[in-house]
């Protein structure tokens, strides 16, 4: 049965179109869409002649509004840091121990030290401070290089064993298996280590290790091996371990030796004079603070 | 109607459509690439930046290898919380020796373009080797197969011809000392002046802590230096750009 040709709505012209009695037809565009297609070419046009846009000889059109993301953000940093330099001028100028109690900047340094903290200091020491295998620990009263606030703000501005700063913190652990000690000097004194934190030892091993510890390891972590902090020597007796405290890795620490390294934090204007003081308010404030 | 009935003209003729859309897609690309090679604020040459050294040639390939910029990106936006938490702002010139450019597009861990200095050689290794050892949070994959990895100092002339092809200025010098500094650069017993000559604030040490020279000491030398060459505390950008 042959299909009766499809009727075509009166005002639409045809394309010419036509197959088997079926017509294209040439419907024009909704006006809804085309005008909204002439207003993008307006704004386009509009676009061109106020930001930066049409490349010349050795830089593009800067545009009426003169917009420049490199003068956006210089300007948004230095409206933030006009805000803050008075409370910045007076927390440098201040003794570091009267920071954190002063009712003016106190709040402000410990809540800046904390966005500081949370910003560089989380990777290593660990996003409530507690420290990980080699980054010490910063709320417990074990401190390597010292905890008073002075301490702990020459520790982040210099750095430890940092070879970007000459005034950083430095000590050098001999490598006590390359030449100094033998394997038997080595596991002997090990097992004096643990005998200081009152764990299992062999009592033999361990009386001749103290002998060892006495001729090698008491110069820097003191006779007492309660240790020494002008040279970043732990204390061995309180079972407050940064690498591990099993003899396993005793044996290792002695034998390859430990050097931890922090960077220096005023190196390349990485953290601000005042940042740098607001943190080690922060880290003081954890509780270990001495 | 006039000019628009005419593009039935093109509609109807299919060569005509494809020359035309050709041109107009040529026109397009040359207004948006050529300008690159010219404009002050593209070419900007800045003080400081150098070729890599091979080892960090080294470590960069395998950062490229590793496909290290599919989570990081190498490129600090002017935006002030990214010049507030990464550093300066990146500019095109630090890229200007990198073939491929790293700078990504996509963050799921942060950005690398000045992690340089920010951590000690021991984080990285306890880092690559093991991620979530120092950040419990982060859902990096272990690297650990690097520290096993050793280096083969051969492949590294051709490395650095093929950078040179490509138009870093590798010097004769360069290229007749490449297999020695490759090896020296992590090397604590090596003499580095010749090294540092060569590339200034190339940083010297043992990075893995091991003896043998591996993609580990490479990718560590690579990452404490990126983002360190251009001193900013001198560098003054112009505003304008």
């Amino acid at each position: 049965m042959a299909r009766k040709p499809v009727k075509k709505k009166a005002p639409v012209k045809s394309t010419g179109h036509s197959w088997d009695g079926i017509e294209e037809l040439d419907t024009p565009m909704p006006r809804w869409w085309v005008w909204t297609f002439y207003l993008t070419i307006i704004w386009g046009i509009g676009y061109l002649i106020a930001m930066p846009a049409i490349p010349l000889v050795h830089g593009a059109t800067p545009g009426l509004l003169g917009k420049s993301s490199r003068a956006d953000v210089a300007a948004e940093i230095a409206a933030v840091k006009a805000k803050n330099a008075p409370l910045d001028e007076k927390i440098n100028g201040m003794e570091l121990s009267k920071i954190a109690s002063d009712p003016e900047v106190g709040a402000y340094a410990i809540n800046g030290g904390h966005a500081v903290f949370q910003t560089f200091c989380i990777q290593c020491h660990g996003s409530g401070a507690e420290g990980n295998k080699g980054f010490p620990n910063l709320l417990d009263d074990d401190w390597l290089w010292g905890g008073t606030i002075d301490d702990i703000y020459t520790t982040v501005k210099h750095g430890i064993r940092s070879e970007d700063d000459d005034d950083t913190r430095l000590s050098d652990m001999p490598v006590f298996g390359d030449d100094y000690l033998s394997d038997e000097e080595i596991a002997s004194a090990a097992q004096f280590v643990l005998s200081l934190s009152n764990r299992q030892t062999d009592p033999a091993l361990a009386e001749a290790g103290a002998v060892v510890f006495e001729d090698n390891c008491a110069a820097c972590h003191g006779e007492d091996a309660k240790g020494g902090r002008e040279v970043g020597a732990p204390n061995l007796t309180d079972n407050i371990w940064l690498y591990g405290g099993d003899l396993a890795t005793i044996t290792e620490t002695i034998t390859n030796s430990r050097h931890g390294v922090m960077p220096a934090w005023s190196v390349d204007g990485k953290l601000s004079e005042a940042q740098i003081r607001q943190v080690a308010v922060y880290v003081h404030e954890l509780g270990g603070g001495e | 109607m006039g000019i628009l009935d005419k593009h039935s003209i093109i509609e109807k003729n299919a060569t005509l459509l494809l020359i035309l859309s050709f041109l107009v897609v040529t026109i397009g690309g040359l207004v948006e690439i050529v300008p690159l090679f010219y404009l002050d604020n593209t070419i900007e040459k800045v003080e400081g930046m150098r070729p890599y050294s091979p080892l960090e040639l080294a470590g960069r390939n395998i950062y490229v290898r590793e496909g290290c910029y599919v989570c990081h990106s190498q490129m600090i936006r002017p935006l002030r919380d990214e010049v507030e938490r990464y550093g300066h702002y990146s500019l095109a010139a630090e890229s200007m020796y990198d073939h491929p450019f790293q700078w990504g597009s996509k963050r799921t861990g942060p950005d690398l373009a000045r992690v340089g200095g920010r951590y000690s050689d021991a984080w990285h290794v306890a880092h690559l080797t093991h991620p979530q050892d120092v950040v419990p949070v982060s859902v990096m994959p272990s690297y650990k197969f690097l520290k096993e990895t050793k280096l083969d100092p051969n492949m590294i002339v051709e490395m650095m011809r093929a950078n040179q092809v490509v138009g870093v200025p590798y010097t004769d010098e360069d290229m007749a000392n490449a297999v020695a500094d490759f090896k020296a650069q992590a090397d604590p017993d090596a003499d580095w002046d010749g090294l540092l000559s060569r590339y200034p604030k190339a940083q010297t040490r043992n990075f893995d802590g091991q003896p043998e020279l591996t993609e580990m000491d490479a990718l560590i030398a690579y990452l404490q230096m990126l983002g360190t060459l251009v001193d900013f505390s001198t560098f003054q950008p112009a505003a304008s750009r």
